[in-house]
């Protein structure tokens, strides 16, 4: 099953590194990274398999978002799903 | 392949902009349940519900989880209980209500719906008993919503049931008066009412349809509300295109849950509602939209063009996005729960009138007004046959949610907390239509053709 991560907020060293590092820890395998800085702010969208993640969805989230709020930042993951039903026919 | 400025506007529409999918509410037929002992009855309601419902709440929250888009409500709406009451050997009908408030408790859910009665042609002893319980069905409960259909297309408006809701509205702004007649909130009379409605507190679960099904209602007059700032000052057909295809996105998300939902709990798929339902948060207002395709204050003149407008985008953008469309499909304009609306109201631009103009040419009706405490109940009954007209001779569904707080003046404020949210109370007529209300009787279903 693939879902997107998404990791908003303030640029700064080892965003991505500690990201990674937190999938990694789950067994969350990464397909597709891509970042930039939209208007000053750190973008980046990940494409990952959640398939062998060795966490429920719903932990993994929680890891993410707990991660996030050590950063300042916004990370989210979700079901690749929502954003094929809202953007392709 | 999904690029990253897609994925950035989902999330940007869910973080920011308050889109969410409203409500996952599960249909469920209650007519197994029926027997000649009230009490017997009663437990097979309760175990009933528990039973069929008891994985909706876990699955919805699990489907946030796993998506990101938030559910706000879990709901179940249930055959109209005087069908199922009625078989019963006894006059005291609130027992059915504690039934049903007992078992959304159990089940974790936000409402239920379904202590209705369907009187549009006439009423049987059964539909008249729920209908003067309604008082102390909603003061003894919590969760229990009630609706009444009072009038059709088909069958014309029911003006002894008309006269009678006048009054039962009064006494439950009365009986539940310690909170500000929040009673009232939860009792919605209908002209048309539909079968599949997953929205509170009018839905219930018709005799037409099967014995479970899943149906879902979205939101998101923020998503619209802000794609409409890109064509700030372009022509209505551009602006109408800009609601479609927005309408488009938000559907295709609900059809999505809606499936996944029906998937999961192993119980059929009903339809999606392509409704836009404001709450009353910063950025989640359809009085806003109004106002964004140019209109000083919501309730000007102009108001009806810009909702007309507005609702038949919505239908155009939803309808493709979704295998079955269903329930009220279009824009609410609950005053209280929309934070513009209730701001419209205070300055005095939007009065009753209006409103009742607006509901004309979008769903549902006069929804969610405060009105004073001691408008009497002819005048109430008045406001839903006027209602109940719009809806019989445009063949399309109305229906009127009014609050007469009990000792409010108008100036005063009703608060519910919540998405009930608060309501200014507006002024009615003073001039009094008893007379009109006490003849009684039925309005004769309108003629199908010469329409003009």
């Amino acid at each position: 099953m693939n879902a997107i991560v998404t990791v908003l907020g303030q640029d700064k060293v080892g965003i991505i590194a500690a990201v990674c590092n937190c999938l990694a820890d789950y067994n969350v395998n990464i397909l597709d990274i891509s970042q930039t800085i939209l208007q000053g702010a750190f973008t980046m969208v990940m494409a990952v398999d959640v398939s062998k993640s060795t966490a429920s969805f719903g932990e993994l989230g929680e890891a993410l978002a707990g991660l996030g709020a050590q950063m300042g930042l916004s990370i989210r993951i979700q079901r690749e799903e929502i954003f094929d039903a809202m953007h392709s026919i | 392949m999904l690029n990253q400025k897609e994925i950035l506007s989902t999330v940007e529409m869910i973080a920011q902009q308050h889109l969410d999918i409203r409500t996952i509410t599960l249909g469920l037929s209650l007519l197994s349940c029926c027997d000649p002992d009230p009490h017997r009855a009663c437990e097979k309601i309760y175990e009933k519900i528990c039973r069929c419902a008891e994985k909706l709440v876990k699955t919805g929250c699990d489907i946030e989880d796993e998506f990101g888009i938030p559910i706000v409500n879990k709901r179940i709406s249930v055959t109209p209980m005087a069908m199922v009451a009625g078989a019963s050997e006894t006059e005291d009908y609130v027992p059915f209500a504690l039934a049903l408030d007992r078992a959304a408790r159990t089940c974790g859910v936000n409402f239920i719906g379904g202590y209705s009665a369907l009187v549009q042609k006439g009423m049987t002893k059964a539909d008249e008993l729920l209908i003067r319980s309604i008082p102390q069905a909603l003061a003894q409960t919590e969760l229990v919503c009630s609706s009444i259909n009072v009038g059709s297309t088909r069958a014309g408006i029911n003006m002894d049931a008309v006269a009678l809701m006048g009054r039962i509205i009064k006494e439950t702004a009365e009986a539940t008066a310690d909170q500000d007649g929040l009673g009232c909130a939860k009792l919605v009379v209908f002209c048309n009412a539909v079968e599949d409605n997953p929205f509170m507190a009018g839905a219930f679960h018709g005799a037409g349809e099967a014995e479970k099904v899943i149906n879902v209602g979205v939101s998101g007059p923020g998503v619209v509300h802000h794609a409409l700032q890109s064509v700030k000052g372009q022509p209505l057909d551009v602006a109408a295109e800009t609601i479609k295809k927005t309408a488009f996105r938000v559907t295709r998300m609900g059809q999505l849950v809606a499936q996944e939902a029906s998937r999961r709990l192993e119980i059929p798929f009903g339809i999606v509602d392509l409704s836009l339902a404001p709450t009353p948060a910063v950025g989640d207002s359809v009085a806003r939209i109004l106002e964004e395709l140019g209109l000083e204050v919501c309730g000007t003149h102009g108001t009806t063009a810009a909702l007309a407008m507005l609702n038949d985008a919505v239908k155009k953008g939803g309808v493709m996005a979704s295998s079955s469309v269903g329930g009220l499909s279009g824009a609410f304009i609950p005053v209280s729960e929309d934070e513009g609306m209730i701001a419209a109201a205070r300055r005095g631009t939007l009065c009753l009138d209006k409103l009742e103009a607006m509901t004309c040419v979008c769903s549902v009706g006069l929804d969610m007004i405060a009105v004073p405490g001691d408008t009497p109940a002819e005048t109430i009954a008045a406001i839903i046959a006027d209602e109940a007209a719009i809806g019989m001779v445009n063949n399309k569904t109305t229906a009127v949610r009014v609050l007469p707080a009990p000792g409010k003046t108008v100036g005063g404020t009703i608060e519910m907390g919540g998405l009930l949210g608060s309501a200014p109370v507006m002024p009615v007529h003073p001039e009094s239509s008893a007379a009109f209300i006490n003849r009684g009787g039925r309005i004769p279903a309108p003629l199908h053709s010469l329409k003009n």
